[in-house]
């Protein structure tokens, strides 16, 4: 066991993990958050998505310690009224069938959207590629990708009047 | 105009009756005091209906929801017959409860099944609060009407909430189902139809706790379970004490497996503080397995081979089929094969379960599709009575069929009974893609012919399946009245087994899913020889029947229409771009797809779009019905790309690397069309998957002459851009 220290959606946690337990766990099992979610395990299909510094990754794969000084967000994190231009954007094109990857998906397209203001289809496909959905609700994601970013530069001009 | 449900009404008392939409006045729970005044109770009128005197209305749904849109389209029903407004409704989860009748999301059978009870829950609380209303005015019930939440009169203007009334409607006697009048007609209604969002959608957009894998009890273990990787393999010893000697591990035990390979199979316990502890635990687990199992793809195939020289056992014939083929202008024989695919839910397997040990009492939480036969099988191998089982029912990551099986349910209860603490049983991706119960390969061997104009004049089918004893085994076989048996008149289906120690179970639209796309892909072949284009082949194959109709002709034709109509079937394509079609229907509902392909010889394309229709009776959900449809298009898609081989008696698949699903960028735009009718309506989960598969390999063939006769696509060198 290690003692480590995260900051999870901006709040700052201290746990004992072992040295090889990789951030997913440590979310779910010694956190409870449990938004995050297994799948793969080996880093092939995105469900377990989190964002580290802004940037989506993987947290089946990536251990614990190694997220020590870096911001966190897990959906849990984003909004609990899910009022973030992408959750809303999900919500109005209702995305979900089983909803199980959607949370990975959602944090994949906030990093997406941090990088590309408009993405088009090709962009949308690439930076999504390894988010796998078995229900395939793929139709719907483009197009709530799309709505959500339109709902943050509408956002983004609303807050600078 | 409303319809009554007089053709059906016996029958409907005895629904009711046995599923608790006429049930009453089962718990009234007292609710909080409200502004210090008198206790106020909440009017519980059945046992899917809860209103609460400041009118907060709280609808039960009865079934799991893997993903299929029940727990928001049951709801639906009974909140457009209460006539109250959706965006005030409180959506509940039921637990696994006798009263219910059947709670289980498998067969597309919840929307038929479910489509009296609901309305008679909805309409039978409604008349009551009417019944009160009239009574307080001392006007007749007639004249009171049901609005959005409302009781009103109108010729006095007057106007009650429900919440208002739950205290003297609770005094009145439920009605007789005679004496209600329930909506049928997509006409009728004010919210049925409509495009709805998921009743769970905010959960899952802010990560709240909703899944199997998410519940969390105090003092709750986390647990893996190593199984023998070869079918049927038991434990003869491990190295347990090591085991239990690992960080955070607090138990590693054996536990005993019985034979047959849909009840408890034997492995290891690893229970710890965290799963990560419990799985790294695993790594260093050293079994002794007792293996015995030699089945394997290749073994298989050999045996299919050999089985095709044969004839095969007749399962039916009529006409004369030899003499069929004399008089055909065109006879075509071709051979099909689709291997074993897996269901690949996104949630791994887990279950949660807390043992009593004082009171003997289990108590889980199931992402279960079919929780009543996890029960059954629970009692049945830990000798637990049923009574002291209770299910609660959480949300699946993923149902398709997979669900249906409770072998995840009874590992945790086994688990659970040898430790104090709650435990979560959670598999790896691993364990899931080893330990599936595999929708079963199939090998088809057809003869056709056909007249000079198209049509199907004689057919030979010989089937190479797998089965035990003298049946198949689940999901495995093709019944002999399957079209187009009843469509020609000389038929013959003959039906050969292979022996099988591989699980198999139902996968999405059990058979239908995997065999359509045979007989589909075949029909165009046969189309082609004489020249025949495949909607006019397909629309005179469906012109009549002969002896009993193996399915309802006008419907199968216009919704085959239809989806021709909406791809404008017919127009020209440049070269390297085809349309494909198939039709199909199971499970109640109508569908036919039509496929546009772009792509070349090389066996690089693209699926540019697929236009579908369905004729389920009328849409409860539109945004429910819309994502079924698109669904199962990239379901379709998906798992012509899915292969499952045996070697051993061990799958040889690992992940999604050896085992992929579509993605994002191979996923076609889809167009969806209703014919919406007031015919009983059917479910859309398993429906729109079976002619998907064959609207796309025909399309395939017309875009780039590769005709694709064995799955996965990569057998026929395709790969989808």
């Amino acid at each position: 066991m290690s003692q480590i220290t995260l900051t999870i959606n901006g709040e700052s946690h201290t746990l004992d993990v072992p040295p090889d337990m990789p951030l997913l766990w440590a979310l779910r099992d010694k956190l409870n958050l449990t938004g995050t979610k297994y799948s793969c395990g080996k880093g092939l299909c995105g469900t377990c998505t989190v964002l580290m510094n802004g940037n989506a990754m993987r947290s089946c794969t990536f251990p614990a310690s190694g997220a020590v000084g870096m911001e966190i967000t897990t959906i849990e994190g984003l909004d609990s009224e899910a009022q973030h231009p992408v959750q809303r954007a999900w919500q109005e094109v209702d995305v979900p069938q089983c909803g199980y990857c959607q949370g990975g998906q959602i944090m994949t397209t906030v990093s997406l959207l941090s990088r590309v203001e408009n993405p088009d289809d090709e962009q949308i496909d690439a930076a999504l590629n390894g988010n796998l959905c078995r229900c395939g609700t793929y139709k719907r994601i483009r197009k709530a990708v799309k709505l959500a970013a339109e709902y943050t530069s509408a956002d983004k001009k609303g807050g600078s009047q | 105009m409303i319809a009554k449900a007089s053709s059906r009404r016996s029958f409907i008392k005895v629904a009711a009756l046995a599923s608790g939409a006429l049930i009453v006045g089962v718990s009234r729970t007292p609710s909080a005091k409200a502004n210090g005044k008198a206790k106020i109770e909440v009017w519980e009128p059945n046992l899917y209906v809860r209103i609460d005197p400041n009118g907060v209305t709280t609808i039960v749904s009865k079934n799991p929801e893997a993903g299929q849109g029940v727990k928001t389209a049951f709801p639906m029903v009974v909140a457009e017959c209460l006539n109250v407004d959706w965006e005030t409704v409180k959506v509940e989860q039921a637990p696994l409860d006798e009263r219910y009748g059947r709670q289980a999301a498998g067969g597309s059978r919840g929307t038929p099944d479910g489509w009296d009870d609901l309305r008679i829950a909805g309409a039978a609380a409604c008349f009551m609060l009417k019944s009160a209303a009239a009574k307080k005015w001392g006007v007749s019930k007639s004249e009171c009407a049901a609005e959005n939440g409302f009781i009103v009169h109108k010729a006095s203007g007057k106007k009650l909430a429900y919440g208002d009334l739950v205290g003297l409607a609770a005094k009145e006697k439920p009605p007789e189902v005679d004496a209600l009048e329930l909506k049928s007609r997509p006409e009728e209604f004010k919210l049925l139809g409509k495009f709805v969002r998921g009743v769970d959608n905010k959960k899952i957009f802010t990560g709240q706790p909703l899944y199997g894998c998410d519940t969390r009890l105090d003092g709750m273990l986390y647990a893996v379970f190593q199984k023998c990787s070869v079918f049927g393999g038991r434990v003869r010893k491990a190295n347990l004490k090591e085991i239990e000697r690992l960080p955070g591990v607090r138990y590693a035990f054996v536990v005993e497996g019985g034979t047959s390979l849909r009840g408890l199979q034997g492995g290891v316990a690893i229970v710890a503080e965290t799963w990560w502890e419990a799985e790294s635990a695993r790594k260093k687990l050293r079994v002794d397995w007792d293996a015995d199992n030699a089945n394997s793809t290749t073994s298989f195939e050999e045996q299919a081979a050999r089985l095709a020289k044969q004839e095969g056992k007749t399962v039916r014939e009529y006409g004369n089929v030899a003499k069929g083929f004399d008089k055909a202008h065109k006879v075509l024989e071709a051979s099909y094969y689709y291997p074993f695919v897996s269901h690949a839910n996104m949630e791994p397997q887990n279950c949660t379960a807390h043992f009593d040990r004082s009171s003997g009492k289990m108590t889980l939480w199931a992402p279960s599709q079919n929780p009543g036969s996890g029960r059954n099988l629970i009692s049945r191998t830990l000798g637990i009575p049923q009574e002291k089982i209770h299910v609660n029912l959480t949300r699946m990551g993923g149902g398709f069929g997979r669900r249906l099986t409770p072998d995840f349910m009874v590992e945790v209860a086994a688990i659970a009974k040898e430790v104090k603490e709650p435990v979560q049983l959670q598999w790896t991706r691993e364990d899931d893609m080893k330990h599936d119960f595999y929708r079963p390969a199939a090998w088809h061997h057809f003869k056709g012919g056909v007249d000079k104009s198209g049509r199907l004049v004689a057919w030979d089918h010989h089937f190479i399946t797998f089965g035990n004893g003298k049946k198949p085994v689940a999901g495995a076989n093709l019944s002999g009245k399957h079209y187009p048996s009843g469509l020609t008149p000389n038929f013959r289906l003959r039906q050969s087994m292979i022996p099988c120690q591989v699980p198999t179970g139902p996968w999405r639209s059990p058979g239908h899913s995997a065999y359509c796309w045979a007989f589909q892909s075949f029909f165009d072949e046969l189309a082609e020889s004489v020249s025949v284009d495949p909607l006019q082949f397909r629309l005179q194959l469906l012109e009549k029947a002969h002896g009993t109709a193996p399915l309802d002709l006008h419907r199968t034709r216009e919704t085959l229409k239809l989806a021709a109509k909406t791809a404008n079937w017919g127009r020209s394509l440049g070269e390297g771009r085809g349309l494909g079609m198939a039709f199909h229907f199971d499970h109640g509902g109508f569908t036919a797809h039509i496929a546009e392909v772009s792509g070349d010889s090389s066996g690089k394309v693209k699926v540019e779009k697929v236009y579908s229709a369905a004729d389920v009776g009328p849409i409860i959900n539109m945004s429910g019905a819309d994502n079924q449809v698109e669904g199962c298009v990239i379901d379709a898609l998906s798992t012509a790309h899915g292969e499952v081989t045996v070697n051993g008696g061990a799958v040889d698949q690992n992940n999604f690397d050896d085992y992929q699903l579509l993605r994002i960028g191979q996923a076609p735009d889809i167009e969806t069309v209703y014919l919406q009718s007031d015919n009983r309506p059917a479910g859309l989960g398993e429906p729109p998957i079976a002619a998907a598969t064959p609207a796309i390999t025909n399309a395939i063939y017309a875009a780039t002459g590769i005709r694709i006769r064995e799955l996965p696509l990569s057998k026929a060198g395709v790969t989808i851009g």
